[in-house]
């Protein structure tokens, strides 16, 4: 298959806007590995940095769709190309449902610390769900600029681990409150923390899920990963 | 972005087998194995020398005009080889219209344009023929612009209207299949819409076949579309998937224009 359209031009508006979703993932990654160094150092210096961030966010997930919008006005795609653009959409949304979760990641561990409650429970588990959601989150958009189904895949199988853990630390915490009620105000903000990791590794997985749909144009949303091995082999 | 439920195909009007075509020793079609199916609109794309146009003139078998062209194989309309000798080609051509890339009315009234078909094949009375010439007009949407002038010279419409005028004579003779040779290449935006909206109409009544270099056109107005490059049919399907996920990459390549 040629990878050069006739028009360079078209080529170059694609890479623009390819590029700008790699901007927008450098972004959300960094807002995401503050986050997590927020809840494990807790310091309201990272947290600013953020909420800072967020702002950068959003702003740049309106001007991709603006620049997708007059790509697909101007140059009237399909099938790859097509395929390649709708993507594009949906993953910026997904990124920026990524920047909201690490904002919500920071707020929460603001008001741990507002409290004085860092020490009330362990989070160890809570830590390396967390790293695994930011990895996770990287390992989707390498995927993406190298098209690759196999680590799509990858990341699909990762992103039940996380769920998992998730799960694990949901029962801990319900011991906790059960045992002490005087940690039910941090287990419900360490809860929240949980719940944006778990969310964290669905949006990775929902990436993924477009990785394919560019590459073999077939729509795996809801489906099984027994479903999606048979497609992407 | 789902994939819909499959629906069952439509039935073939033009079944094409083994199909080779020369134009002289050059050959233009090869072994085409094609299934047109019924009241839908197929469309041919490729890029130019492809073979697409040369596809449609063996429907009515009008390459029999030129000397030294040649088809080969079978194309079977409602099972009945129209390839075949014993076939009476101005019969065929009355199942089987055309209308060509230019507008090409006839140096006579609009009125007369449609008549002088219609009498080729059929006796009507003057009353009969007044009504035939006004159904044709409104199946080609052109009855409103046109109702007062019926007399006037068919040269004296605009490029759009002339167009619609010549599928309004192709309809008249109430033919089963209707071929467009790049009906839109010539008119504007406007008349392109509105030959597009027809196309849509007579889907109804007919089988249309439509060749076009215009991709979008492909796209917004045919039901099935086939590829095809260098005399072989590389790839037909449903539109919808042909524009969105083609299974072959000469079709991806050639659709998202980057061919060359």
């Amino acid at each position: 298959m040629n990878d050069k359209h006739l028009s360079s031009q078209f080529d170059s508006d694609l890479n623009e806007v390819c590029s700008r979703l790699m901007e927008m993932g450098g972004l959300v990654e960094a807002q995401l590995q503050r986050a997590v160094g927020a809840l494990e150092k807790y310091s309201l210096d990272i947290i600013r940095e953020v909420i800072k961030v967020e702002e950068k966010v959003d702003a740049l997930e309106v001007e991709i769709d603006h620049e997708l919008t007059a790509v697909i006005a101007r140059r009237q795609p399909a099938a790859r190309d097509l395929r390649l653009l709708l993507a594009i959409s949906k993953i910026t949304t997904n990124l920026e449902r990524t920047g909201d979760e690490a904002h919500k990641i920071a707020k929460r561990v603001r008001s741990i610390m507002e409290r004085g409650e860092t020490r009330n429970i362990p989070i160890s588990d809570l830590r390396v769900a967390s790293d695994l959601a930011v990895n996770l989150i990287q390992r989707a958009l390498d995927a993406f600029v190298r098209l690759d189904v196999v680590a799509a895949i990858d990341v699909f199988k990762e992103d039940d681990l996380i769920d998992r853990e998730f799960k694990g630390f949901t029962r801990k915490l319900i011991t906790y409150m059960m045992e002490d009620p005087r940690t039910i105000s941090s287990s419900l903000d360490l809860l929240s923390i949980a719940k944006a990791v778990e969310r964290i590794g669905d949006h990775a997985k929902n990436i993924a899920e477009f990785i394919i749909y560019v590459v073999k144009g077939t729509d795996v949303r809801h489906s099984s990963l027994a479903h999606i091995e048979s497609i992407v082999e | 972005m789902t994939d819909k439920p499959q629906s069952p195909p439509p039935p073939t009007k033009i079944s094409v087998r083994d199909l080779n075509f020369y134009y002289g020793k050059f050959q233009a079609l090869k072994q085409i194995h094609l299934e047109i199916p019924e009241h839908c609109v197929t469309a041919f794309i490729g890029p130019s020398g492809c073979g697409k146009s040369t596809l449609l003139r063996t429907f009515n078998r009008m390459f029999e005009l030129y000397p030294d062209q040649r088809a080969e194989g079978s194309i079977l309309l409602d099972g009945e080889n129209l390839l075949d000798s014993k076939q009476d080609v101005a019969l065929l051509r009355a199942r089987v219209g055309m209308v060509f890339q230019k507008p090409t009315p006839f140096p006579m009234s609009i009125f007369d344009n449609i008549a002088f078909g219609v009498n080729l094949f059929e006796h009507l009375s003057r009353i009969e023929m007044e009504e035939r010439v006004e159904w044709a007009l409104k199946k080609a949407a052109l009855w409103n612009e046109v109702k007062d002038k019926l007399t006037q010279s068919g040269a004296s419409l605009s490029g759009g209207q002339q167009q619609r005028l010549c599928i309004a004579r192709g309809v008249a003779i109430k033919p089963e299949v209707l071929l467009l040779d790049e009906p839109c290449s010539a008119l504007d935006p406007i008349s392109t819409a509105r030959i597009e909206e027809l196309i849509a109409e007579l889907k109804k009544d007919y089988t249309v076949i439509i060749v076009t270099h215009n991709m979008q056109q492909a796209a917004r107005c045919s039901d099935y579309t086939a590829y095809m490059y260098l005399g072989d049919l590389v790839e037909f399907g449903k539109t919808e998937q042909m524009f969105l996920k083609p299974a072959k990459a000469e079709t991806e390549d050639y659709i998202t224009g980057r061919f060359g």
